[in-house]
């Protein structure tokens, strides 16, 4: 159960022994929630975020552990140092909540999305995305005559750089699983 | 020992096994399975209030003045959705409340039924935790879990959605054990950041304590501990509105409330501190003024049982996570245990500096021998019910800054009044629940005439319990903040801040069977206070005051604490442009 295999209590990140320094430069964090998989609990973490103005540039959620119904919710954000803090003490305050690991703050953390794109278009641009394709790693999972629908795996800034190619190609629709992170090492 | 039996048996059961002896609500079609269980027993009482809000303002007057939890019982929809001011207010000032809702049958449920609500999606953000019971056999488990959440930690408002149908069916009865769950908040702090507070105790030439409701909420221990932390070290103390009580107001190092209309000495103490001491406080805006100017030269400890509110607003350089009561143990030990240094000639100079601003008289005003004047009015209240078993509630405004200022509490959980939200109307029904808790006390809610029509009709439960609640209202005829605020935000132009129509309110109290007395007369006022305090039942004091008085001292919005308007003071232009923005 590697998603679990984070050390509990971690305080790296938390208040409890927090000497900030405050700053006004906004970062980006990758925020791993353990929670209850209960009713109403993403409703909780997401009314978190909209109520007391936060930002949510991804968030993914599952259930990993079955038998602990135990979800894991990964959240991208960005704000101030204070900020974050903030964010990190208020997840920690929601009763379902059971942990809150910065990513950004314990890493180095492997990050990866998925998505899947259609792409519409014949003659030299569709060789050309599927050349591109090649390139990238992304496989064909759908295939007309006139398009492909390409499947991706891999950082947040190398699917935009796919999406970005494909785009004079013939893109006409993309989706994506946004961020799932781990720690690297054990 | 488990027992089957119905839902609603379940929840009088879980009740009484909470140790629960009241229970403040109003019954609706979705709730009734419980209240012909609550009918068909004797040890749990149920008071039955006139609005759902006043059954949330009473249960926290009861859990505030008893430091149990308070216990709500309301109906789906309308019962639900008028209780969530009083919810939030609970939130706001971290009282633990029990709501029991009724829900439509689980079958129903996302049909617009009728009397539905989404009530857990309602109150979601105004509940430290809530729960939708779909089954019976986790209904008794969940009960005593909401009472674990509420009770735990920073204390709070819970929520409990039962469906109608959960309430007939029948299930297996748990009863309460020891909480296994996950949520276990943190109490003893960090000994190591305890230290570092404790040497910064030793080397403090200028400390100042300041401590909020979160000592009031770790129990009477913790009070006990805070005083005699303050009386060992000598250090000054100042408290937020909610922390009233814990260190006595007759205390030897007792600076008075600081904040927006807080003592001039305590404020100007905050402001040139070289240690402050937060207890169970959160810096909220009330109390820091300009945050970039809040007491610029001082080192900041900050002890809190929420990690949250450590450095939310205000940056810690000492931040201690755990119980008051706990932590200041504690610090007492180490503290004792190192010697029990601090720099005694350098704070008695400080003390010095304190009684030079105290000489400044920031609560004077001028007397009158025509009108009363709302100050005189209080401190003629508090003279003459002083030796009283005397518990004190407010609505919100003027009436209720006035009553901080002049009223002094010795003791713990004596006052009630609501701080984080400002609820006008929080006053009667808290004094309602106080007086439920407390049979033979006096219990007096000091009130606005504005705020206290918001939830006047809880006089038919004052006159149906015959609770001798005091409804001291000091009648100025106007929404006496609101209008202050106009007069020094928008030219005097009084939009809509005053009280047109006013009932009479003798007749008023005469129509539910209650006392009213009227006094404008500054010479008659103690004999009419005398009656009111005597009369062995409920009675409304319409206290007719000076309409258009003033609550000094006053930091304005967007001001800083040394940046105090004191009475008589201009308020023309107080308020620059960039304060105007601010509530």
């Amino acid at each position: 159960m590697s998603a679990l295999h984070i050390k509990k209590g971690s305080t790296r990140h938390s208040a409890y022994n927090l000497r900030p320094t405050f700053s006004d430069v906004e970062e980006r964090h990758t925020i791993a929630v353990l929670v209850e998989n209960e009713p109403g609990v993403l409703a909780r973490v997401i009314g978190l975020f909209s109520g007391r103005g936060y930002n949510i540039e991804s968030l993914t959620v599952a259930e990993v552990d079955h038998t602990g119904h135990l979800s894991r919710i990964t959240i991208v954000t960005t704000g101030t140092p204070q900020v974050i803090e903030q964010i990190k003490a208020q997840l920690g305050r929601i009763v379902p909540v059971h942990d809150v690991h910065d990513l950004t703050v314990e890493g180095p953390a492997v990050e990866r999305e998925l998505a899947i794109l259609k792409v519409v278009g014949q003659g030299d641009k569709r060789v050309e995305a599927l050349r591109l394709a090649d390139i990238f790693r992304a496989n064909v999972v759908d295939s007309t005559l006139n398009s492909f629908v390409f499947e991706i795996t891999g950082a947040p800034d190398k699917i935009d750089a796919f999406a970005d190619l494909m785009r004079p190609l013939g893109l006409t629709e993309i989706a994506r699983t946004g961020v799932a992170a781990l720690l690297r090492g054990d | 020992m488990k027992r089957e039996m119905t839902g609603a048996k379940m929840v009088v059961q879980a009740l009484k096994d909470q140790g629960v002896d009241t229970v403040f609500g109003y019954p609706g079609g979705a709730v009734l399975p419980i209240y012909d269980e609550i009918f068909l027993q004797n040890d749990i009482r149920h008071i039955l209030v006139r609005h759902e809000q006043g059954a949330v303002h009473a249960a926290e007057g009861y859990a505030r003045s008893t430091g149990k939890p308070g216990v709500v019982l309301v109906t789906s929809g309308p019962g639900a959705t008028n209780a969530v001011t009083g919810i939030t207010d609970a939130l706001m000032d971290s009282i633990p409340i029990i709501v029991l809702t009724g829900q439509v049958p689980t079958f129903m449920i996302g049909s617009d039924a009728f009397q539905e609500a989404d009530t857990v999606g309602i109150t979601r953000p105004c509940t430290k935790h809530n729960w939708l019971v779909k089954d019976t056999d986790k209904l008794a488990e969940t009960i005593h879990e909401a009472f674990h959440v509420a009770t735990s930690g920073r204390p709070g408002p819970v929520l409990i959605d039962i469906p109608k149908d959960v309430q007939f069916a029948t299930g297996t009865y748990v009863p309460p054990k020891p909480s296994t769950s996950h949520y276990q908040p943190k109490v003893k702090g960090d000994i190591e950041e305890i230290t570092e507070l404790v040497a910064a105790i030793e080397k403090a030439k200028k400390p100042v304590f300041y401590t909020g409701g979160g000592v009031i909420n770790s129990g009477p221990g913790a009070s006990q501990l805070l005083r005699e932390l303050v009386d060992a070290t000598g250090f000054p103390i100042t408290s937020t509105l909610m922390g009233l009580g814990a260190y006595p107001a007759s205390g030897a190092n007792w600076l008075g409330m600081l904040g927006m209309h807080g003592l001039y000495e305590a404020n100007m103490a905050m402001h040139d501190c070289d240690l402050l001491i937060a207890v169970g406080a959160r810096f909220d805006d009330r109390i820091t003024g300009r945050i970039d100017a809040f007491s610029p030269n001082s080192i900041k400890a900050h002890i809190d049982i929420d990690p949250s509110s450590i450095n939310k607003v205000i940056k810690t350089d000492i931040p201690i996570v755990g119980d008051v009561a706990h932590v200041l143990e504690d610090v007492l030990k180490i503290w004792k245990s190192r010697g029990r240094k601090t720099q005694a000639e350098a704070v008695q100079k400080w003390h010095a500096q304190i009684d030079e601003w105290r000489k400044v008289n920031c609560l004077a005003y001028r007397p009158s021998e025509k009108t009363i004047q709302p100050q005189y009015a209080l401190q003629r209240l508090e003279a003459l019910t002083k030796g009283h078993d005397r518990y004190v509630t407010t609505e919100v405004g003027q009436h209720q800054m006035w009553a901080a200022q002049f009223m002094g509490f010795e003791d713990p959980n004596r006052w009630m009044t609501s701080g984080g939200l400002g609820t006008m109307g929080y006053g009667f029904p808290a004094s309602i629940g106080v007086q439920i808790a407390h049979p033979e006390a006096l219990v007096i809610n000091v009130a606005g005439d504005a705020s206290w029509l918001m939830n006047m009709q809880e006089m038919g439960t004052a006159a149906q319990y015959d609770l001798p609640v005091k409804q001291f209202i000091l009648n100025n005829e106007r929404l006496g903040m609101v209008r202050q605020w106009q007069e020094l935000l928008h030219g005097s132009r009084y939009s809509h801040s005053w009280s047109e129509s006013l009932p009479d309110f003798v007749k008023l109290a005469e129509a539910f069977g209650a006392k009213g007395i009227h006094c404008d007369d500054p010479a008659k006022l103690d004999d009419a206070i005398m009656e009111m305090i005597e009369h062995p039942g409920p009675v409304i004091f319409d206290c007719v005051v000076e309409k258009h008085a003033n609550c000094f001292p006053m930091i304005p919005s967007g001001k800083a604490h040394n940046e105090m308007l004191l009475g008589d003071a201009s308020t023309e232009g107080a308020i620059e442009s960039g304060g105007a923005v601010l509530v």
